[in-house]
């Protein structure tokens, strides 16, 4: 049958070409080119897209920049980060809920002003890592007041880590929450009460293992 | 206004794109000796010569399809084996078991037609070597498949009395070897560059802030990422797509991956004005593209910025609607990908579209709905948009009481059967397995968003039509908060959105190529003044028309109960 061997070997070849030589030239030439973006080891460095924070109730931590709510969850098999969004419509009543509840957390932080929207809404990927700079502006009396800096001291962190729009007309103004938080512990190291309360939520997180899974 | 600004430099240079693309697939389809194939000519050889393929030796329309189906059948049964044995399989870091067989139909179908619906979370399902074999094959084959189609319709107008359109293993060896392949290998290393990653080691861990460990699966994404937009497949590889910072790490990267889904099917127009020797007609059809992508960019950005009024009255200081979105990309980068994704058949997503505002959301459910031809997926786009311009032209002729003629061929009944034949299997694929999925208990348990109490909600009617809508069109795209795949349920979502693919990609295919095949056959006449011009306003202005038209009447009723019903209870 000709058929049947063209249909054979061209999928054969094409498959040694598209899922064996592409790639493996894809990756050798990111490992010599971009080794580090390519192994995702800038998490926590400069030019890192991606959040390490993951509070399960931020408001615990008064001396860290609070970052968006997330969809994300844990997958109990694996352990490994499961991104996801909320998927909520606009009228699920359980959106309506959880921007009150994140609204009212602020106001108990002492915020006063506007709240803005993407500081009470969950991120597409649950992994998002930015805010915008008003979201992070409303939170520094706090972040000063907790750590015993000046607001004009926090104020200067937050210009620095401030990135505008990319040639000036690609995505929105944003701070890398993640960054500035490092950049916060590298400034003034938070209190020993709080480095306590840190370990020991470590430790009770990592004794109850396997958090529940929201459905994707 | 950066939104302006932002989507005038999109289309700007998308036409630098497309033209020098377009006439270097034109010179690629006619088999000329350009550069890259004096370097690669090597191996296009060596591959006809073990597969027993004689280059000159051309294909009539039936004999196309037959090997385009055969490619197809194989190809999807290699990736359901790879699925269903992933746990033998080395590459498989985090020791998944084998897919369910199920969802590993289900899946093998969604690749295999482009579709790339997802039905499994990547990060949960499925192994490395699932992704970059089981999964990238199909993000290259089924792009591959799709623009040979296009160009043997386009073979096909321009020929004169011919029996043949091509030969089938010819162009799709030359559109891997000298278009997708290159492009994708720099492609995929830009995106590095944007920090994508592309590794094989296992998952990332880290302490998080609050001392916590952190854990992110990693994978070689960028080699996927590159062909899953420039195919305009869209299947993601972690679940959040590219909205997942590994994925699209930031607003340039972004900007780049929206052109490179449009790219190809932008460039096709160009290679149309080509082929059939009358540019302009290129540029007709690409500006009518063009007119119902801006009349969608311009309804998505503004519904969205105009946002949810439960919003901000939850306390929010503006109702713009960020919920489901990035910060990096805020509304316009949002809308605009949106737009672009489902006007392709990519379906990639950087926000999710199941929590965009109602009218926001009605703008991909519609884009689907047309055709998939505002540019479309690779190849699908082109041959799409071609069955409305002769549903065009013959209305035209119609109208005018003239025979209809496209580019100097007479239209007859057979065309015009094969056309209405392509315009109505979605309609029905679409309309009746939604009302399936709501007639049943099966269908209805994967509803997420419903009214208080668990009672209907329209926005669980869109979530069902979304899906069937995105199957049939071969999007992939999803108000993702519908459960398509469960332990409890595992059969109704996969087999039905499974049909709904192949009845949305191969009959349509084989009525394409019957129509390719027809035209061929005929005599070219030159255009008289007799002739209905195809490459002036008036035929744009058609063109559009008839196509918001069969969309407009066909869909109204569907989207009424849906996203139009929920919009007056979300404002009133």
């Amino acid at each position: 049958m000709k058929l049947l061997r063209q249909t054979f070997v061209v999928t054969l070849l094409l498959l040694i070409l598209c899922c064996g030589i592409y790639p493996g030239l894809v990756t050798a030439g990111a490992r010599v080119l971009f080794p580090k973006q390519a192994s995702g080891s800038l998490v926590g460095q400069k030019g890192s897209a991606l959040i390490g924070q993951t509070f399960g109730d931020p408001t615990q931590w008064p001396e860290y920049f609070w970052g968006r709510p997330s969809g994300a969850s844990v997958d109990p098999a694996t352990g490994v980060t499961y991104s996801s969004g909320s998927n909520y419509g606009p009228l699920q009543g359980a959106l309506k809920d959880e921007v009150e509840a994140r609204v009212k957390a602020l106001r108990d932080s002492g915020v006063t002003g506007p709240i803005p929207v993407d500081l009470v809404t969950k991120s597409a990927s649950g992994l998002d890592p930015h805010l915008s700079p008003e979201a992070v502006g409303i939170q520094i009396p706090r972040i000063a007041k907790a750590r015993g800096m000046s607001e004009a001291e926090v104020q200067g962190l937050v210009a620095q880590h401030t990135e505008g729009s990319t040639l000036g007309f690609l995505g929105e103004p944003r701070v890398n929450v993640l960054l500035l938080n490092l950049a916060l512990d590298a400034r003034k190291p938070a209190s020993p009460s709080f480095a306590k309360a840190r370990a020991e939520a470590a430790a009770s997180a990592s004794a109850s293992a396997a958090p529940s899974s929201s459905a994707p | 206004m950066r939104v302006f600004v932002l989507d005038l430099v999109f289309f700007a240079v998308l036409v630098l794109v497309a033209v020098p693309l377009g006439r270097f697939m034109t010179r690629v389809f006619a088999g000329e000796n350009h550069t890259s194939r004096k370097i690669l000519g090597i191996l296009e050889r060596g591959i006809y010569r073990a597969a027993g393929v004689e280059q000159d030796k051309e294909h009539t329309w039936r004999a196309y399809a037959g090997a385009m189906l055969a490619f197809s059948l194989l190809t999807q049964l290699v990736t359901y084996a790879v699925l269903r044995l992933q746990h033998k399989l080395p590459f498989n870091p985090t020791k998944l078991d084998a897919v369910a067989p199920w969802l590993a139909f289900n899946t093998s179908v969604s690749f295999t037609t482009n579709t790339n619906w997802q039905s499994y979370g990547g990060e949960t399902t499925l192994s490395y070597a699932s992704q970059a074999v089981g999964l990238t094959s199909h993000n290259f084959f089924s792009a591959g498949v799709g623009m040979c189609v296009a160009i043997a319709l386009i073979r096909g107008l321009a020929r004169s009395q011919r029996d043949t359109l091509g030969n089938f293993w010819v162009d799709l060896v030359r559109v891997h070897l000298y278009v997708l392949l290159p492009i994708c290998l720099f492609y995929a290393l830009f995106l590095v560059s944007q920090g994508v990653i592309q590794t094989w080691e296992g998952p990332a861990s880290w302490a998080a802030l609050d001392g916590s460990t952190q854990s992110v699966l990693r994978g070689p994404v960028a080699s996927q990422e590159a062909i899953k937009m420039l195919g305009t497949n869209g299947g993601g590889y972690f679940n959040a797509n590219s909205a997942h910072p590994w994925e699209n790490p930031t607003p340039l990267s972004n900007f780049v991956q929206m052109l490179s889904i449009w790219a190809i099917p932008a460039a096709l127009c160009v290679t149309l004005g080509d082929m059939v020797k009358s540019p302009k007609h290129g540029w007709a059809v690409f500006g009518a593209m063009t007119f119902i992508a801006v009349l969608g960019i311009v309804a998505a950005t503004w519904f969205e910025t105009k946002g949810n009024p439960v919003l901000a009255r939850a306390g929010a200081a503006v109702a713009t609607n960020l919920e489901g979105k990035e910060v990096r990309f805020g509304v316009p980068d949002s809308a605009l990908f949106t737009v672009v994704t489902t006007g392709a058949s990519c379906g990639a997503v950087n926000a999710m579209h199941d929590s965009y505002t109602p009218l926001g959301g009605l703008v991909p459910l519609l884009n689907m709905q047309l055709g998939e031809i505002v540019f479309g997926g690779v190849g699908a786009g082109m041959y799409g948009i071609l069955v409305y311009v002769i549903l065009a032209v013959f209305l035209a002729g119609l109208m005018v009481g003239r025979t209809p003629e496209y580019l100097g061929k007479k239209i007859d009944s057979r065309d015009v059967r094969f056309a209405s034949i392509y315009v109505l299997i979605p309609a029905f694929s679409i309309l009746l397995f939604t009302a399936a999925g709501l007639l049943t208990e099966a269908g209805r348990s994967g509803i997420m968003n419903a009214g208080p109490d668990g009672a209907p909600h329209p926005h669980g009617f869109s979530e069902v039509l979304y899906a069937y809508t995105s199957a049939t069109a071969n999007n992939g795209s999803a108000f993702a908060g519908l459960t398509a795949f469960s332990t409890q349920h595992p059969v109704f979502y996969s087999l039905t959105l499974g049909l709904a693919m192949h009845v949305g990609r191969f009959p349509l295919i084989i009525a394409v190529l019957a129509i390719a095949g027809n035209m061929a056959k005929k005599k070219l006449v030159p255009a008289g003044a007799g002739s209905f011009p195809v490459d002036n306003t008036l035929f744009v202005g058609l063109l559009v028309g008839v196509i918001l038209i069969v969309g407009a009447l066909t869909f109204f009723p569907a989207l009424a109960i849906g996203p139009i019903v929920e919009h007056i209870q979300m404002t009133r």
